[in-house]
């Protein structure tokens, strides 16, 4: 093999590894935008993991399977709005909860399908520009939730910072109470920004089940939800950066592989703990640069909306 | 008509109690709703469950040796929460705790002195601080998200069990398996009667004890709870927010560092793989089922304990899978969450023609 094309598949399974993080991260982005911290991401993207793989068990369709994802991530997170958003509860203790209920759910319902061969989701390539070399291959010869993630990243950019309802739910996420008093539906607004996000976390759960190891494995998440809800603090809530951080995050998974292969003499154990020691290491790099983190982080986050009339 | 909350002048007092009843009966209506969606006799199942554990004095037994490790995680998670820090990498805490006081056990063998138990519970309360520790102090000095940096511990703790297990620690007559020696019996937590009850049990009770009157009746109690609620009339008050938060921490790692010693040297007496049906993630359901006080959580406990139970005996006698066992618990907290609504809100009824009055009137 040819350097090239040894970089090549190094820089295609770094895209295969990041794209779970980039699609929930991007959601989980929009709702803390909007002023909730709906900590249930892992929960969320494993129920999607393994409806998406029941659906498609089902079916013999992944596309099927795709959209069974989203809508199960949507349901898990209207429960989440209810509790939160109509009863008021503590938002980290209920993301919490969704978590555990999810892991609970996905195991239950995934018991039928360990060990069964899954189908996986076939890129598409997109006709001429996938010839081209070395570029094609990596950008235009990808599956659809690709594509979708790299849409959705540009899409959040522009409805967040260039449109009227970006506006909307930037000022929800910031000062409820002004919002309200404009007479915007605060609890509106969060309740579509929590549903996209629990679709976002829907279709990453596909990903993982359909494409990065076509099969169901409880527990198959590991630990992904959370690096996810780091990565949107490491964006300090920028979708651009929300991108750049999913990929070096990838990398540093993919990293560990490619140090096996090459024989580091460092444990397994030691290169599998690597991405979760990355998270920290982030997070405090973040935390420290008091500016980055204070200013763009949503005033109103995890604070819950009490209308007073 | 719809339904509006209202703000209680109050804490309701008689919401307080019957609040986690009324989500315990939630919970066992939509568990019925789920057995007879998957084909079994609700009545049989829940039977099968909740009831007939408690009818045998060996699943007695073994209920409370569930209940220890959970009611002595969640009573120190309780104080961390009330403080308003969020510590939920108990499970990491408990398995660094665990390794903390296996050292002895695996690498010093042949020290069997009588001081070898009181050193291993030592080390193992220091094991789970060491651990939490990490959080506290990102917190502290430079206000990394603690809930972030808990749970990411737990994952590395897990490797580091595993990696010790599968290497340096392995029991070198073990045939390759991924063990540890077996613990001398001078490194076994003493049993309490003829079974696999150990005094685990005792620590929990006494870890009960001791911080229901550190929280009811100390300054330190008052400061943890005016800390979480109020942090600005605490920090006039000359309290300061980085030691509580400190002091959160180190409480609850400590007890579940103590948690997972326990748990190895009374019940597993070796290191395996997995030490932990997920006894760390388990007590915050505890905790909060518990309403966040110490006696509260013990009997918090004892329920959640008899979930595990419930799970395997129901797996035994109806073939029921016991992946049902963290749905329920999962169920438990979202329904314990919702009804704690009620303690603070009530429901108003209010119908359209009222709310038009009431328009008018303004």
């Amino acid at each position: 093999m040819s350097d090239l094309s040894m970089i090549e598949a190094v820089l295609l399974t770094i895209i295969t590894a990041s794209t779970p993080l980039l699609l929930a991260a991007i959601g989980e982005l929009v709702v803390e935008r909007s002023g909730v911290l709906n900590l249930g991401v892992e929960g969320m993207m494993i129920v999607g993991a393994v409806m998406g793989f029941a659906a498609t068990q089902a079916t013999g369709s992944p596309y099927i399977g795709i959209v069974a994802a989203m809508i199960s991530g949507v349901a898990m997170s209207v429960l989440f709005g209810f509790l939160t958003l109509n009863l008021m509860t503590n938002q980290v203790a209920t993301g919490l909860a969704l978590t555990i209920l999810g892991l609970g759910l996905s195991g239950m319902v995934g018991e039928a399908f360990i060990g069964q061969p899954g189908i996986s989701l076939q890129p598409i390539a997109i006709p001429g520009l996938s010839a081209i070399p070395f570029i094609g291959p990596l950008l235009f010869n990808q599956d659809i939730l690709v594509y979708a993630s790299y849409g959705l990243v540009i899409g959040v950019y522009f409805v967040l910072f260039r449109s009227r309802t970006g506006l909307i739910i930037r000022a929800v996420g910031d000062n409820h109470g002004s919002a309200h008093s404009l007479g915007y539906s605060v609890i509106k607004v969060r309740y579509l920004a929590v549903m996209f996000g629990g679709a976002c976390s829907g279709l990453a759960g596909a990903y993982l089940s359909l494409i990065y190891t076509p099969q169901w494995v409880e527990g198959m998440t590991a630990g992904r939800g959370w690096i996810a809800l780091a990565l949107v603090v490491f964006a300090s809530w920028r979708p651009a950066r929300v991108l750049v951080g999913a990929y070096l995050f990838g990398a540093v998974s993919i990293l560990q592989f490619h140090a096996q292969a090459a024989g580091i003499g460092l444990p397994t154990q030691f290169m599998s703990a690597l991405p979760y020691l990355a998270t920290i290491i982030v997070l405090i790099i973040i935390s420290r640069s008091k500016t980055l983190a204070k200013v763009n982080t949503p005033a109103c986050l995890g604070k819950p909306f009490v209308p007073d009339r | 008509m719809r339904i509006e909350l209202e703000k209680r002048a109050e804490h309701s007092q008689l919401m307080t109690v019957v609040s986690p009843l009324i989500a315990i009966g939630l919970t066992l209506v939509c568990g019925s709703i789920l057995f007879v969606s998957m084909g079994y006799s609700p009545v049989e199942a829940l039977y099968a469950y909740f009831v007939e554990p408690l009818t045998t004095s060996w699943s007695i037994e073994e209920l409370l040796v569930k209940a220890g490790p959970l009611v002595l995680i969640a009573v120190g998670l309780s104080v961390c929460f009330l403080s308003n820090s969020w510590n939920i990498g108990a499970e990491g805490q408990f398995t660094m705790g665990a390794l903390a006081g296996s050292v002895i056990p695996v690498l010093f063998y042949d020290f069997t002195g009588p001081m070898a138990l009181p050193l291993m519970v030592l080390m193992g309360i220091l094991g789970g601080m060491a651990w939490a520790s990490i959080p506290a102090f990102l917190k502290v000095r430079f206000g990394t998200n603690e809930i972030l940096t808990s749970l990411m511990l737990v994952y590395i703790a897990q490797y580091i069990l595993d990696f010790l297990v599968r290497g340096p620690w392995r029991d070198p007559d073990g045939y390759n398996f991924p063990e540890s020696r077996i613990f001398d019996a001078a490194h076994v937590l003493p049993k309490i009667g003829e079974g696999r009850l150990h005094i685990g049990m005792i620590f929990a009770v006494v870890a009960v004890l001791v911080v229901w009157w550190m929280l009811s009746r100390t300054l330190k109690g008052f400061e943890i709870k005016v800390m979480g609620e109020t942090p600005r009339a605490g920090r006039f008050a000359g309290f300061s927010s980085k030691g509580v938060v400190w002091f959160g921490f180190l409480v609850s790692g400590g007890l579940a560092g103590l948690a997972g010693m326990a748990e190895v040297s009374g019940s597993i007496e070796q290191l395996t793989p997995v030490i932990s049906p997920g006894y760390g993630f388990t007590a915050i359901i505890v905790a909060f089922l518990g309403r966040l006080n110490p006696i509260g959580i013990l009997f918090a406990g004892l329920l959640l304990g008899l979930s595990y139970i419930g799970g395997e005996a129901a797996q035994v006698s109806l073939g029921l899978t016991d992946k049902i066992t963290r749905v329920f618990q999962g169920m438990l907290l979202f329904f314990v969450l919702a009804c704690d609504t009620l303690i603070l809100y009530r429901f108003k009824f209010v119908s359209n023609a009222n709310r038009v009055k009431e328009a008018a009137n303004v």
